[in-house]
């Protein structure tokens, strides 16, 4: 039996029990959260559990299970507690990834990472967790209820990974559908793809993949070169739109097929470039505000943004733009189903003051 | 969503009509010497001069500012150009055997050059009577008889055809078979059978019945027209040009074995002559052809004998030498480029019974050169205009705008002292025609040009030519190799023949070292800094006065103590020693030497300061000249770097890296077609699959071109080169006090930032108290996307740039906002970004690479002033991206305002070497030897504006819509554009035409703004819809008809003045539209 806890730090109550997991709920203090082996054996304490090797999870602000099994992602974890902090724990022997599913909360989820980053879970569910940085997201498909279902967005995230990006592309030609019949008009695909790159290990990309847009950019009319730049220019919060060139594996496709809008047929036939530019304009404001200044006390810092003035439109423009870039396709979407998810096990949370102390319901009271 | 919104309300109509007011493109003039020429015409009688090229190009010089441009359809070389003389015609044969007619024609009293007529030889079958093949159908020569009113055409079948000029039509049932010619001619004056091309036709003076065939077998025939028969025979060597005497009674002939044979046409004598005099005359051993040559005769008696070639196939047979003779003084005149043709301006009126040659014009390869011919010793007569720019190859460029008076005056005198003009000389530029009706320019501007050889030129670019005024050589103070070998080949030099070396192109350069990179000039001290190839930086000031004095040198190790490096490139100059002699000009003061001397790419210059800071690919530096200190080294090199020390001369470098890339290329490209070998059979089928569901299969052909998608790193080669260095007085440390800061951005994208304690000068002291110029390191600025940053500028707290040194204080410029508020604009080649100061943080910022694709390679602030309002104006950035376009972007909210297609992305070399100056125009290399000018202003602009004086009777209501060649829209190397000038607009008379010049101009015919509207929009509908049809053509027409006759826009619409200088003087820009090729049959 899959023995699954879920806790509260910080404050909240507990909701019901379902497929015989056991919830309970207690306070850690934020500011000084201890070291993993401590809080490991807190939770066993708590569990009474006290010979039982067990996974630690925690779901993250985007609703990723990421594993805590180390001082730094216990850190992390905690830190990003807001105010809550869900742990989940499973038996060791039983543990797995597809395991947590069994949880109502958790299958939802995996149904949403699934779309989000399909190959990830199950091409390597038996994966050694290690270091925090591994579990930042690398590639995503996006706006898939906005775009006709034989094309595919992909972002690649460089930002705070050694793999190259690693893809070539190249110039080619393809057949299009006009009103004038078939036609034959130049395009750019992606060429080869470098062994343990970015690109590769998405899996999301192919040679022969025609590329449609970068960054909500068309790049029909451009030469080679240009997309090149537009692509580094890009680098470090990539979004390509391509074609792929097998649409049989088309994850996009199937997940479709289970039903999520329908639109996507009308936006293929008509207009959806004008459709889908705007919303994807603020992306390549995104991630980038990171030039970095270092000031006489030698201190890199990243550069923040000015406060808008009003006294020049344009300037305000810009201002406003980036802040809306904040959300991008594809977080919040994971804030709304989170929100959902909440709801629907009866979960309350309670705003508490993160340095305030401690207290348990069903009488386990602990003082860290 | 909020980019859509705010997009849509850039297109806000009061912001768009600003727009067309500050900002138009316009490649105006082309500066400097057509490249390429292959052929060249004088008309005695406008005294103008047309010089064709290769390309197609040609280009008509008078007087200095007068101008005219055309371009053949076809890019096909000019062989021979003849001017209609005195009617402003020009008769052109290109080597596709196609005759084009000319017209420099007036609209809105400006004239313009416009190809009228065209003419193809019919090469069908059985034309010639005889079925001629097509080959033998290749006009050779033209002559222009009877007042140019008939064009004969020499063929290289022999046959002689006749034109009627004026339209352009054959005279069928005239033509000159051989056979007729051979008629006449006695048997042992044949030469084989066929008489060869006709190589050379020249007309009588007096009799145009007369005509001289000289056929290239080497008879000469001249034929009688009213008679149909030949008057004289002679029978030479191998022809190659004849010349006939002004009293008619002599003919010269040049021969390809080097000689030259005198006849005398003698009337009685019948009619086989023998020369009078042959002689080959740099004999006796074998010599080259003598392509041309001319008889001159003079008044005080004998004659010149002009010629080129003609040397000693042997010792001399590689010198491009035009002889001249007269009595006993010969003189060869070396060039250094191939001739391309020669004439000499002489009288031309029938009556005078003298030539008297004043001047002689070769045209070069290279240059132009005019020989005074009047003056004992001929010396070479300067020329205000057609400067070879590439004497020395260029390498880099500057301009400098608004020019003081003081100043300006002291430059043209230092280069006038340089080249005394020779006081004997009478004769000034004997190409005087036309009038220049451009306006004296407002302001005075001067474009430094820096050369391969180490010297710096000046020009005079205020207007539309282009005036050397000042040559400054640094090659001077350094000891090079080739001195000595110069100085014994001048020993070398036999006295004959009498070589004299003349013009100024010279393409080898002593020693690449010398090589200018960076030129700064400040035009309120006279100071400038010129740096080079050998990491040398030279502050020079301006003096009066030669002296003699020593150089100081300093030298800076920008490597900082860093270990691991050696340099593999070229060695640093070694200055010379001791006092030195400077003649009056720009004098050098110091001299800062970088090591390792690896070239200077970044230089800059604030005389109120005294300081020069410099930048190679290894580092900064910041040199306090007037202590003759240096203040500051700092090593931007990264430790992975070793390209950087391989040197820029190193050719090694490149031919090894590419080598290994394409060796890296193959290799990677067979381990994937193993791969890919590997599991064939899985792909054939997915692309079967593949074909069976997709509607639209892709095209499985792969081209080998292939680029990497991967971001910049830090350590990519050559990350630390030094782009740009800025000075400024701004915030750096706190809101509260501003100083001086040097600014220096690197090819990875950082930026550093120094405050510099400057000692203040005393109160009205020019010179700052000797203490030492302190440098602290402010701020580090990394930009993340690390490409590299391409300008610096500090924008004060009104958001324009601050104003140069002195320039304030001088109360030359409006003083900056100095109560806080700064912000920096760095331009990389990927984004442009404003970051506030001292507290930096992001204002603004534009993505241009992220949206257009496009690389940032040139960018300047400029100032925009409205055409429409005499005193607003706007600065803003203007960028030359790699693609060649031009784009305009607002500052500091960095809106993108306009952009232009300016120079063809394939043009390396044009984009490499743009510049733009403070008020929106710029300057690009179209060849090596010629600038092309453009404007993006729509008020700044430097165009020709010039008339001829015609004395043709010319259709003045002749008013079609012709469709024309731009005279400046098109421009000889690029591609062509069309203007389509409505010339008037309702088929009477042009109304700027009909109205004399003391017929004041109706008040509302230029001031009404309606008019310039109703133009402008039409012009736009036009300009927008990208393929114009003969449709669209006939709309805008039609449109354009509709508008009243009296509301011809000008472009003094906006003066205030209701009567403008010149009334004629209509823009007709604004009513113009680019069409296509295609047009050209669009009926009127």
């Amino acid at each position: 039996m899959n023995r699954s806890h879920r806790h509260g730090a910080g404050s909240g109550c507990l909701g019901t029990m379902e497929f015989g997991a056991e919830f309970r709920r207690f306070s850690l203090e934020r500011s000084k959260p201890g070291k993993f082996e401590e809080f490991y054996g807190l939770l066993q304490h708590v569990h009474k559990i006290p010979n039982v090797d067990v996974l630690v999870g925690y779901a993250d602000i985007h609703g990723d299970l990421l594993p805590i099994n180390n001082d730094d992602n216990y850190h992390k974890a905690v830190s990003t507690a807001n105010p809550l902090l869900r742990i989940f724990i499973q038996k060791k022997e039983e543990a797995d990834y597809s395991a947590f599913g069994t949880d109502t909360l958790i299958k939802k989820k995996n149904v949403l990472t699934n779309v989000l980053r399909p190959d990830n879970h199950r091409k390597k569910p038996h994966i050694v967790i290690s270091m925090p940085q591994d579990f930042r997201p690398v590639s995503s498909i996006i706006d898939v209820d906005i775009l006709p279902e034989t094309h595919r967005r992909v972002r690649l995230y460089k930002y705070g990974t050694e793999k190259p990006l690693g893809f070539y592309i190249r110039d080619g030609s393809s057949v299009r559908v006009t009103p004038h019949g078939l036609e034959k008009v130049p395009g750019i695909f992606i060429s080869r793809l470098v062994p343990g790159g970015l690109a590769q290990s998405t899996g999301l990309l192919a040679v022969n993949d025609e590329v449609l847009e970068v960054n909500g950019i068309e790049v029909s009319g451009k030469s080679l070169d240009q997309v090149t730049d537009m692509m580094i220019a890009n680098s470090r919060n990539l979004i390509i739109t391509v074609r792929p060139a097998n649409q049989r594996n088309n994850v996009v496709r199937n997940s479709r097929t289970s039903g999520s809008s329908g639109q996507s047929t009308d936006n293929s036939l008509l207009g959806y470039p004008q459709q889908i530019e705007p919303s994807f304009e603020p992306e390549d404001e995104d991630s980038e505000e990171d030039d970095i200044i270092i000031e006489d006390n030698g201190v890199p810092q990243q550069i923040p943004k000015a406060v808008p003035n009003t006294e020049s439109l344009e300037s305000l423009t810009q201002i406003e733009l980036s802040f809306e870039s904040g959300q991008n396709g594809f977080i919040p979407s994971n804030e709304v189903s989170l929100a959902a998810i909440a709801s629907s096990s009866n979960t309350e949370f309670e705003t508490h003051a993160p340095d305030q102390k401690l207290l348990e319901e069903d009488g386990t009271i602990i003082t860290l | 969503m909020m980019k859509f919104r705010f997009r849509r309300q850039g297109a806000d109509p009061q912001r768009e009509k600003l727009k067309q007011e500050l900002f138009a493109f316009n490649k105006t003039v082309e500066h400097g010497f057509p490249n390429q020429p292959s052929a060249l015409a004088f008309d005695p009688e406008l005294r103008i001069m047309a010089i064709g090229t290769r390309s197609g190009a040609v280009k008509i010089y008078g007087a200095p500012g007068v101008e005219f441009t055309g371009l053949h359809r076809d890019a096909a070389t000019v062989t021979q150009m003849h001017f209609l003389t005195g009617q402003g015609r020009l008769l052109s044969l290109l080597d596709d055997s196609s005759l084009h007619l000319w017209e420099i024609v007036h609209h809105n009293g400006c004239a313009h050059l416009e190809e009228a007529l065209s003419f193809q030889l019919p090469s069908r079958p059985g034309f010639d009577g005889a079925s001629a093949p097509l080959s033998l159908t290749r006009v050779t020569v033209v002559l222009l008889v009877a007042a140019g009113d008939i064009a004969a055409l020499g063929t290289e079948g022999s046959s002689v055809f006749f034109l009627d000029v004026t339209t352009l039509t054959l005279l069928e049932g005239q033509t000159l078979a051989p056979g007729e010619v051979l008629r006449s001619v006695p048997d042992d004056y044949r030469c084989g059978k066929a008489l060869g091309p006709v190589e050379s036709l020249q007309g009588h003076l007096r009799d145009p019945t007369k005509i001289l065939i000289g056929y290239s077998r080497g008879l000469l025939v001249i034929w009688n027209q009213a008679s149909q028969c030949v008057d004289h025979i002679f029978l030479g060597n191998q022809l190659e040009s004849l010349c006939w005497g002004r009293d008619s009674s002599t003919v010269v002939s040049s021969h390809s074995d080097g000689s030259y044979a005198v006849w005398s046409v003698d009337a009685g004598s019948f009619p086989t002559l023998q020369p009078t005099v042959a002689t080959t005359p740099y004999g006796p051993f074998p010599c080259k052809a003598i392509n041309k040559i001319l008889w001159r005769n003079c008044e005080s008696g004998g004659h010149f004998i002009i010629f080129s070639g003609g040397m000693p196939r042997a010792s001399y047979g590689d010198r491009h030498c035009v002889s001249v003779l007269r009595a006993e003084t010969l003189v060869t005149l070396d060039f250094t480029s191939r001739i391309i043709d020669f004439f000499t301006v002489h009288s031309t009126r029938p009556e005078d019974e003298f030539d008297d040659p004043q001047a002689l014009a070769v045209l070069l390869e290279e240059e132009l050169v005019v020989l005074d011919l009047q003056t004992p010793g001929w010396p070479a007569v300067p020329a205000p205009y057609l400067a070879p720019l590439h004497s020395s190859a260029i390498t880099c460029s500057a301009h400098v705008a608004s020019v003081p008076a003081k100043l300006w005056a002291r430059i043209v005198s230092a280069g006038e002292q340089q080249s005394p003009q020779p006081v004997s000389s009478a004769l000034s530029w004997p190409i005087t025609g036309g009038r220049n009706l451009a306006q004296e320019p407002s302001q005075r501007g001067l474009l430094l040009t820096g050369h391969e050889d180490g010297t710096v030129r000046f020009w005079d670019a205020s207007g539309v030519a282009l005036r050397p005024l000042y040559k400054l050589s640094t090659a001077g103070l350094f000891q090079t190799d080739c001195e000595h070998a110069d100085s014994l080949a001048q020993a070398a030099e036999d006295d004959w023949p009498p070589f004299r070396k003349v013009g100024c192109f010279d393409p080898y350069s002593d020693d690449p070292r010398l090589g200018v990179q960076k030129v700064a000039l400040c035009k309120y001290t006279a100071q400038m800094v010129v740096a080079g190839t050998a990491g040398q930086v030279l502050v020079l000031e301006l003096s009066d006065v030669p002296v003699e004095q020593a150089v100081s040198v300093a030298i800076i190790d920008l490597l900082q103590d860093r270990e691991g490096f050696t340099w593999k490139g070229h060695e640093r100059l070694s200055p010379r020693t001791g006092p030195l002699p400077w003649p009056a000009g720009f004098q050098p003061r110091v001299l800062v030497q970088c090591l390792p001397p690896a070239a200077v790419t970044a230089v800059t210059l604030h005389t109120e300061w005294s300081l020069v800071a410099f930048g190679t690919s290894h580092g900064f530096g910041l040199f306090d000249y007037q202590r003759k200190s240096p203040v500051l080294a700092r090593c931007t090199l990264h430790p992975n770097d070793s390209l950087a020390m391989e040197g820029p001369l190193s050719r090694v470098k490149s031919l090894k890296k590419s080598l290994r890339q394409s060796f890296r290329r193959i290799r990677k490209s067979r381990v994937s077609g193993k791969k890919r070998a590997a599991n064939a059979s899985s792909k054939l089928q997915e692309a079967n699959a593949q074909l069976a569901e997709q509607a639209c299969p892709h095209d499985v052909e792969m081209t080998p071109v292939q680029r990497r998608i991967e971001p910049r790193s830090a350590d990519d080669s050559l990350s630390g080169v030094v782009r740009c260095l800025y000075f400024a007085d701004t915030f750096l440390r706190d809101g509260a006090h501003h100083g001086p800061t040097m600014w220096a951005g690197t090819n990875s994208g950082s930026v550093f930032a120094y405050a510099l304690e400057v000692p203040a000068a005393a109160v009205g002291g020019e010179k700052r108290p000797e203490q030492a110029v302190e440098a602290v390191l402010g701020k580090e600025v990394q930009l993340m996307h690390r490409a590299p940053v391409v300008a610096i500028a500090v924008l004060d707290g009104r958001g324009r740039p601050l104003p140069e040194p002195y320039e304030a204080s001088r109360d030359l410029a409006q003083a900056p906002d100095m109560q806080g508020g700064h912000a920096v604009l760095i331009a990389s080649e990927e984004q442009f970004k404003v970051f506030t100061l001292p507290k930096v943080s992001a204002k603004t910022k534009f993505k241009l690479t992220a949206h257009e694709g496009c690389r940032v390679r040139k960018v300047a602030l400029a100032t925009f002033a409205s055409v429409a309002c005499e005193d607003y104006a706007e600065t803003c950035l203007a960028c030359l991206t790699n693609l060649g376009d031009v784009h305009v972007f607002s500052v500091p909210g960095l809106r993108p305002q306009v952009h232009y297609s300016c120079i063809r992305k394939e043009d390396i070399s044009g984009i490499a070497s743009c510049v733009f100056t403070r008020h929106g125009q710029g300057f690009y290399l179209i060849s090596p030897s010629e600038f092309e000018r453009f404007s993006l202003s729509a008020r700044n602009i430097t165009e020709p504006l010039c008339s001829l004086d015609i004395n043709w009777p010319r259709d003045a209501t002749q008013a079609s819509y012709r469709i024309r060649e731009s005279p400046k829209l098109s421009q000889a190397n690029g591609t062509p554009s069309i203007l389509l000038a409505p010339q008037s607009l309702d088929g009477s008379p042009d109304p700027a035409h009909s109205m004399g010049p003391d017929t004041p101009e109706p008040p509302e015919a230029a001031l009404s703004p309606m008019s310039i509207d109703s133009a402008t929009s039409a012009d736009t509908t036009l300009d927008t819809t990208g393929d114009v049809t003969v449709e669209d053509v006939k709309d805008f027409l039609g449109k354009a008809r509709t508008i009243p006759t009296s509301t011809c826009p000008a472009r003094s619409w906006s003066a205030g003045s209701l009567a403008p200088a010149w009334p004629l003087n209509i823009e007709p820009r604004l009513l113009t539209c680019r069409l296509h090729w295609d047009l050209l049959s669009c009926p009127a």
